[in-house]
């Protein structure tokens, strides 16, 4: 409650936005103290307790790895982060579409709902494949398409649910205005779904990573993340797809964060579970 | 010319009678309260008035044509016992909402919600998000929002029944301010007997079971009204007169079920 909590005493601008930042540091101090911890236990357990360096190596091999292969890593990586962004963007846009038109006509709801349920139990992993064969394994269209499909879920369940469940008093107020459906989506349903979407798109932002990373693992370029990954593992070059993971880790924390960042833009309106 | 002609208005959901041959004729610039235990029908009947529900049998007229028409011509403002504001939408774009449903223009827009901000004493709040305001100030909001475009009818469903005593009797203040200032017809349900003779100048008693009108008591206080007002003696009679209403309307039996209910 940053914007009304200093009503007393106001602080300079400067200050103010000082005491928030710091605030916001020592919010994260657990965090970084349990990552700290954490790495330092790996580090140490290593050579404790002689595991093997192709079940676990020490975090310092797998960062040195990363470090000296790091342009062609983070060039991996953003291979497939962009089938992982299309999947992504057509798959949630999709969905979004999808949910609009259902919770207009709710009949089609009815008919269409269970499948959706149904098509959601199909094991993607097993899909693939046969999605490689569709399109051409070294394409991005077939990675693409497994993230996509991956995201189309998530986002289309929240979605509904957002643009459902409005208040029957909200819909009520605006017959008496005499709204049209173009007006009740617009005003009412839609910005009442906004936050129930960025749920859905944070939840779909990291299964597009996973999603275009299996796909890889059954053909792709070796400039792709998971084939490299893949193949790194065949030659028993454990540290180097340790470091492709580690890859992977940092473009689907980094997509989600932007997700993150976009929701708080879009909902400045909703009280901030995080001040 | 009346503002709400109620003719033989029942309505029913599936058994349960909720309205029985309501007749109900409201003047232009009555101030009405609809009170009742609960299950008398006195919401249903202030929704068929607002065309939120259709009535089984019966019409009712609003500013002289069937209530749908007067829905669509945007004839009446609502206020429910929850203030309803849009959570994304600040104070002053609450109040402009139906403004822009009517297509006023921008500048139209902004100068009727500073009036009505300044009706409701919320100057200065126009920026704030609905979940920083207090229940009793959203509920001034929502007042605003149902003035905002002038309608004939405002139609009120215990607006101020979550509130606390306190707050609730400066609401009453204000709203009887607003009233004479607006000019606008009221039809205000409560539970509060106090609160209605308080408001109305006339008070409809309904009885459940079937839901129907059992007296109606005419409250002859002087206007403008003001806190005096509820310590006068006559407040009093009108009061008991009003509570007796109310009881005998529950020991009477239905005209359609005869069994003693109590």
């Amino acid at each position: 409650m940053s914007s009304t909590a200093p009503v007393a005493v106001q602080p300079a601008p400067g200050r103010a936005l000082g005491q928030l930042v710091g605030r916001r540091l020592r919010d994260w101090v657990p965090a970084v103290v349990v990552l700290v911890l954490a790495i330092a236990a790996w580090q140490a357990a290593i050579p404790l307790f002689h595991i093997h360096k192709f079940l676990l190596p020490q975090p310092s091999t797998i960062w040195d790895t990363f470090w000296s292969n790091r342009g062609e890593l983070l060039r991996a990586g953003w291979s497939t982060f962009e089938e992982a962004l299309g999947g992504f963007a057509i798959g949630s846009g999709l969905a979004i579409l999808v949910a609009l038109a259902l919770a207009r006509w709710r009949p089609l709801g009815r008919a269409f709902m269970p499948y959706a349920i149904a098509a959601n139990a199909v094991p993607i992993i097993a899909f693939a494949p046969i999605a490689n064969a569709w399109f051409s394994p070294f394409s991005k269209s077939s990675k693409i398409v497994i993230a996509a499909v991956l995201c189309f879920f998530p986002v289309l369940v929240n979605a509904l649910r957002g643009l459902t469940s409005v208040r029957p008093e909200s819909l009520e107020l605006m017959h008496s205005y005499a709204a049209g459906q173009i007006a009740i989506f617009r005003r009412v349903r839609i910005p009442n779904a906004l936050p129930f979407i960025f749920t859905g798109l944070k939840v779909s932002s990291v299964l597009a990573m996973i999603g275009a990373i299996v796909a890889e693992y059954f053909g792709g370029t070796l400039g792709d993340l998971g084939t490299l990954i893949r193949s790194q593992y065949q030659v028993f070059d454990y540290p180097d797809a340790w470091a492709g993971i580690l890859v992977a880790c940092l473009y689907g924390i980094g997509f989600y964060l932007a997700i993150a960042l976009a929701e708080r833009l879009t909902l400045r309106w909703q009280p901030s579970t995080f001040d | 010319m009346s503002v709400v002609h109620v003719d033989q208005v029942t309505k029913r959901f599936g058994r349960l009678t909720a309205l029985q041959e309501i007749d109900l004729s409201i003047e232009e610039g009555e101030f009405i309260s609809l009170i009742g235990p609960s299950g008398c029908g006195k919401s249903t009947l202030l929704r068929v008035m607002g065309d939120l529900t259709d009535t089984t049998e019966g019409k009712v007229i609003v500013n002289g044509k069937p209530a749908r028409q007067a829905r669509i011509d945007r004839d009446y403002g609502i206020v429910f016992q929850d203030a309803t504001l849009y959570d994304w939408r600040t104070v002053s774009k609450n109040i402009s909402l139906p403004l822009e449903l009517a297509r006023w223009d921008r500048k139209r827009r902004a100068a009727r919600v500073q009036e009505m901000l300044e009706l409701v004493e919320l100057d200065g709040f126009q920026d704030n998000y609905p979940w920083q305001l207090s229940g009793g100030m959203q509920q001034r909001v929502s007042i605003a929002r149902a003035l905002s475009f002038d309608p004939a009818l405002l139609l009120m469903d215990e607006p101020f029944g979550a509130l606390d005593e306190m707050t609730r009797e400066r609401l009453n203040m204000e709203l009887l301010r607003i009233w004479e200032h607006s000019g606008s017809t009221v039809v205000f349900v409560t539970h509060s007997i106090a609160e209605a003779v308080f408001l109305s100048t006339r008070v409809v008693v309904m009885s459940p079971r079937p839901g129907r009108i059992s007296s109606v008591v005419q409250i002859d206080l002087p206007q403008p009204r003001t806190a005096a007002t509820r310590e006068e003696p006559r407040f009093f009679e009108l009061v008991t007169e009003v509570r007796e209403a109310l009881h005998r309307g529950a020991d009477e039996p239905g005209r359609e079920r005869t069994e003693a209910t109590a």
